[in-house]
This record gives C-alpha cells, structure tokens and sequence, in this order.
C-alpha cells in the first residue's frame, strides 16, 4: 500500500471511530435535558464501551448489560447478553477496539497533544495482563458474588465521562447524591485521561476487560488483520512500528487497526475481510 | 518429507480454527435465540434505560 492509500486508510478509521460516536450517542436531545432515552433501540448493545446511562445514548453497554445480567442470574441465565458477546468476539475481535469503540477515540485523540511519549516496555508488556484481572474480578466475580456490576461502579471511566459528569451538571439532586464514589471515579478517570496524553491508549491497554474479552478471539474472529505467511520474514519491523504491547500482528493485544501495514518492508500484512 | 508434513500440520491447524470458529458462532447463535425467547433483550433494555447510579459513580 503506498503512503497515500495508508493515509487515506487512517482518515477512514478516525472516520469510522467518529461515526460510531455519533452513532452510539445520536440522543443529542438528553444533553440538554439532562435525562436519558428510553426507547427500545436499547434492547441492541453496541459492540464498544458506551456507558448507556450517558444522556445521548441510544444504545446499550455491553459490559454493563453482562454484569447486570450475572447480578441477577440467580433467576434468569444470561443468554442474551453472552449470545451478544461471543457474536461480536467471533466477527469482529479486537477491530472493535480499533474502529469501533468510542472511547478508544477519545484516547487516541488526548495522545495526540505534543508531550513526551512513553515507549512500550516490559512494565508495560506486563501491566496488560491487569486486565485480564479486572475482566475476571471486577465483570465475573463481584457481580455473582457481592450482586453489583464491579466495574461499572468502582472503575469505569467512560460511565463517568459520559454519564456522570453530564448528568450531574443538569441534574441539582443527583449533584446532592455524589459521595466519595464518584470522588473516587472522577479521580480515576481524569488519571486515565492524563495517562493517555503519554501512553498510548492506557486504559485499553491495561485495564478494559471488554478489550481483554474481545482478545480472547484473536485467533478465531472472522475479521481482523492477515500475515502472508510466504511474505513474511519475520524482521518484526510491524512489531517495532505498534505502539502497543503486541508480540505479533493479530495477537491478544492487537487491536487491529492497519497501521502497521505501512511499516512491512515486503507487503506482508493486510486487512482480510473473512480471515484463513 | 519435511516440508509435506509441515504443509499437513498447517491444514490440521486451519481445520482445527475452523471447527472451532464454527462451533463459537453456533453456540452465539443458540444463545442469542434462547435470550430472546427468554426476554432478556427487554431486561438489557429496562436496565439501560433508568440512570444506573453506580455507573455514573453515585452507588
């Protein structure tokens, strides 16, 4: 692909990433009232972290959806919301995170303000197994457990983005409610967005399980990104190009974005619709 | 020899991947319509469209 072609392909993906923003959170209206919609387009979960309790949500979180769900699987197993998951995992993998997910976007827009970039490393290689950690404690355990989504309340940071911060700056009672929680994750969130201003996508990096869910596909997902095995020489420039903690193109922490495609000196990688 | 039996491991692990793509994708699709004969889109919904008070960080 010549650099043209591969610029054209990121203006695409930021397009893409913009468009599903747009798409996840079309309920402008709730911004100004300050509530959120309620209509039945929130029986469908969008495959990114959305938080559905932001006002302009229109669809639902997947990851919300799924601790709701084991919360109360005592009475009802959670078919729906797993049926969900493992469609989306097997189609779609981990090019969610890169073409899909909004708050990807937002991350990847902060590292673009001019500072000083923190490389990939073995600290780095090896906090990106916390969330793997988080996915099976925070998502699995604490929700069948203690009956409470455990992530959604103590870690994440796109429920305050999206839904905290808005309605409580219309909302006089809820602003009356907020305690040392939401202390807590406005604290958290603004460490996560000064994180990513260094290093490149933190929070997808170390700490979502719905990205760490989604990895557990890689090798499965009927799209995603191809090696041409016969092209390949294993030089491993696609490796030294990603700025995340890849170990191969494809693997658990790829998030199948394309812009390693640019760095193969021998054309070896590409985007394939369905993968062999 | 060598070479044919390394072609031979590659298409065992192509027809391993396979089954095992087609095998997720049909349990997806079983689940998906067990959820909704079981009405579990419309508790996805009716959690989703009240404020979720520990998502937004209240409790």
């Amino acid at each position: 692909m010549n650099v043209s072609g591969l610029d054209d392909m990121k203006k695409k993906r930021k397009l893409v990433q913009l468009l599903c923003a747009v798409l996840y959170n079309c309920h402008i209206t709730g911004f100004a009232d300050g509530t959120i919609y309620q209509g039945n387009l929130k029986s469908a979960c969008v495959p990114g972290l959305n938080c559905y309790s932001c006002p302009g949500a229109s669809f639902s979180c997947p990851l919300g959806s799924l601790q709701s769900a084991l919360v109360s699987s005592k009475y009802r197993f959670p078919y729906y919301i797993l049926g969900v998951l493992l469609l989306f995992g097997i189609f779609l993998g981990r090019i969610i995170c890169g073409f899909l997910c909004p708050f990807g976007l937002i991350q990847e827009l902060l590292y673009k303000i001019p500072s000083k970039k923190l490389k990939k490393n073995i600290w780095t290689r090896r906090l990106s197994c916390l969330k793997y950690v988080i996915l099976v404690i925070f998502v699995i355990v604490i929700p069948l457990v203690l009956q409470m989504p455990g992530f959604c309340k103590f870690i994440c940071p796109a429920g305050t983005l999206e839904g905290g911060i808005p309605l409580l700056l219309k909302n006089e009672s809820l602003r009356q409610m907020a305690g040392w929680l939401f202390r807590w994750k406005t604290l958290l969130l603004l460490l996560i967005l000064l994180s990513t201003v260094f290093l490149f996508r933190s929070f997808c990096r170390f700490l979502c399980p719905l990205g760490a869910f989604y990895g557990l596909f890689h090798r499965f997902s009927l799209f995603g990104m191809r090696v041409d095995k016969e092209k390949c020489t294993d030089c491993g420039a696609c490796i030294r190009h990603c700025k995340l903690d890849v170990k191969k193109v494809g693997d658990t922490e790829c998030i199948q974005c394309g812009e390693c495609i640019e760095s193969c000196p021998t054309c070896a990688l590409s985007f394939k619709s369905i993968k062999k | 020899m060598v070479m044919k039996k390394e072609t031979a491991k590659k298409q065992n692990n192509i027809s391993a991947v396979n089954w095992i793509r087609g095998g997720i994708l049909a349990a997806a699709a079983v689940l998906l319509v067990l959820g909704i004969f079981q009405g579990g889109h419309i508790d996805v919904r009716n959690k989703a469209i009240r404020i979720c008070y520990e998502c937004i960080g209240i409790g």
